[in-house]
């Protein structure tokens, strides 16, 4: 059963779905039952995934045991151990604040769930470039689906846009694929590090180029500055829950262009430094951008996707300078930021069912009939959001301040770091006076009638975000030592050579012409 | 050969990024196929222009031509079908809610 651990993240979920779409008529109880039991089984799957991948060895899997590079091999590693146990996690949460309702409002929400889980999970084991796009595009065609899932016209045309887009980011993702395959031979991404080094220097200005394109494509889905601008529009449009999830889909647009970096752009000289110049001042500005979106955000989960925003530029900082610490930090930061913006999705869906039709704006609404509970996890979460001691936040900024102050423009990104943490504050601060400490407006009458207590699958979803946030905080050591190891061994690219392609001067290499 | 190719290729590229940018979802989603008609034809070129060479090993043949593209080719294609004829049928939600087939039908936000 072990041999076959890296398979299981992605087979888990493809079960689960394909058995939803049999029972799809077999009632609600039957399908939230048989999601809910895949993805806490996943979610079981990643910590033992987790705790495989810390003894440090490069687990490959080869399917149909065709040896690299001919044939597509799952690489589990630290780092996509830590991406995938973090996934399953999510879903978990996901999945229990869906059931409270959300999933009721259309049809086949949990099969498209199953299908984002194992498209998210695929894209994390991949040890292939065509692999990867082919799970890049599963994750997405069920975010297309669980998007414009409850119906309405906001969501078919964010729909829309989201889907042109995103096809648009594909026909680039193949165009850079084709010609990289053309010019290199190859497209598993530890012999794509391999081919790079013996690239003509008459050819390497498009392999360059067409690297660069590949990087672009990813950082369209992470949403960073001039290509980000389709995520609040996105985020705000979905269900809550299921923007909790789309949490980590920005994540993986980080974790590619960082694993591509590490493993293939860092082998060749020609291609070492190609990105650093644009990524630092790109990151900057798409923090800034994230704190104006969040200052001009009607409602919290407009707030909300702006944070993400500004997550994600943190996080690309790291990959613009990848070195041992600036990677651990990012990891750390990435597994706090994933939880807490989760975490306030959730905290958003809770909130918005108790305010009736004002949901989650900014506006004054019907008094909360319950606030005791939420008003404290909603203070932890901030407190984590804003960066604030002594939570997570906090020690992720730390880590990435101490990480940057050897970078190129430390200044810079010390007071982009600080400012943020700051804005965060003021307008989390804002929201919560306006949700919490207003009284009822007049005009708006009590509203007995809706919920008094956040519906139970919520209320243990957002218990659980809440504990996951906690545990980060105090258990700051071991996870990121597990950061640590995994900067160390992703940045230790010879180690992949072996493991993955085996004696890579056995591998024939037709030579192009 | 390759200046023909290239040219077609430019073409239908060129004509597909100015469809995209068309207001209606309809000349958007005709882009959206021209331009994965270039992606499709450019991966499938990645092999090199070869007209007589078979994507097979056979005995006493010596020239022939890289398969992987084509397998390639078939996945993006099919990909590419699957996700137009989802991009239809949203086009069609929101015409059914809007009344309009414009992209951004529906007013404010």
């Amino acid at each position: 059963m072990m041999a076959h651990l890296p398979i299981l993240p992605v087979l888990i979920p493809l079960a689960a779905a394909v058995l939803l779409l049999i029972a799809a008529n077999a009632g609600l109880a039957v399908t939230r039952a048989i999601s809910v039991a895949s993805l806490i089984l996943l979610a079981v799957v990643g910590a033992v995934v987790l705790d495989a991948a810390n003894d440090g060895t490069i687990r490959v899997y080869r399917l149909g045991d065709w040896p690299a590079p001919y044939g597509i091999v799952l690489v589990l590693d630290r780092l996509s151990a830590l991406m995938v146990a973090l996934t399953s996690f999510l879903g978990v949460a996901v999945v229990l604040a869906a059931v409270s309702g959300t999933d009721a409002r259309g049809r086949y929400f949990h099969a498209f769930l199953q299908f984002q889980m194992m498209g998210l999970n695929g894209a994390f084991l991949t040890g292939d470039l065509f692999n990867l796009f082919v799970f890049f595009e599963i994750l997405l065609l069920a975010s297309y689906g669980l998007l414009v899932h409850g119906g309405g016209l906001q969501r078919a045309r964010a729909g829309i846009a989201y889907v042109v887009l995103n096809l648009s980011g594909s026909a680039l993702f193949l165009i850079a694929l084709g010609l990289l395959y053309g010019f290199l031979g190859t497209l598993n991404m530890v012999d794509f590090g391999v081919a790079l080094q013996s690239v003509a220097p008459v050819d390497q200005g498009v392999v360059a180029v067409m690297c660069m394109l590949l990087v672009t494509v990813f950082l369209l889905k992470a949403a960073v500055l001039p290509i980000g601008f389709w995520l609040p529009h996105v985020y705000t449009a979905a269900t809550l829950p299921v923007a909790a999830l789309f949490v980590i889909m920005t994540k993986v647009g980080i974790y590619a262009a960082l694993r591509v970096t590490t493993i293939g752009l860092a082998a060749a000289p020609f291609t070492a430094d190609l990105l650093q110049p644009w990524l630092t001042w790109l990151a900057l500005g798409t923090i800034a951008l994230g704190c104006v979106g969040m200052f001009a955000a009607t409602t919290f989960g407009l707030l909300i996707a702006n944070l993400v925003i500004i997550s994600g530029g943190t996080l690309l900082l790291a990959v613009a300078e990848p070195t041992v610490t600036s990677i651990a930090a990012a990891l750390y930061y990435l597994v706090q930021t994933t939880l807490v913006t989760g975490a306030l999705f959730l905290i958003a869906d809770a909130l918005s069912r108790q305010r009736g039709d004002v949901a989650d704006r900014f506006t004054d609404g019907p008094r909360l009939q319950s606030f005791t509970a939420i008003g404290l996890i909603y203070l932890v979460i901030g407190v984590a959001a804003c960066g604030a001691p002594p939570l997570s936040g906090f020690l992720g900024k730390i880590m990435v301040m101490q990480a940057m102050s050897g970078s190129t423009h430390p200044v810079l990104v010390w007071t982009a770091l600080i400012v943020s943490g700051f804005a965060a504050a003021l307008v989390l601060a804002r929201a919560a006076s306006v949700f919490f400490w207003e009284p009822g407006a007049p005009g708006f009458a009590d509203r007995p009638d809706l919920p008094y207590v956040p519906a139970r699958g919520l209320s243990l979803a957002l218990v659980v975000m809440f504990c996951a946030v906690v545990a980060v905080s105090f258990a700051a050591a071991p996870v990121s030592s597990y950061a640590r190891a995994t900067a160390e061994q992703i940045l230790a690219r010879e180690a992949y050579v072996p493991a993955v392609l085996g004696d890579p001067a056995a591998v024939q290499r037709e030579r192009r012409p | 050969m390759e200046a023909l190719v290239s040219l077609a290729l430019g073409l239908l590229t060129a004509c597909g990024v100015y469809l995209i940018l068309r207001p209606t979802t309809f000349s958007v989603i005709l882009g959206l196929s021209l331009l994965s008609y270039a992606v499709n034809v450019l991966i499938f070129f990645g092999a090199r222009l070869k007209s007589t060479a078979p994507p097979l090993t056979i005995p006493g043949l010596s020239d022939q031509t890289d398969p992987l593209p084509q397998a390639l080719v078939l996945t993006a294609i099919v990909i590419g079908f699957g996700m137009t004829a989802y991009l239809v049928a949203l086009a069609l939600m929101s015409k059914a809610e809007s009344g309009s087939d414009h992209v951004d039908a529906g007013g404010e936000r």
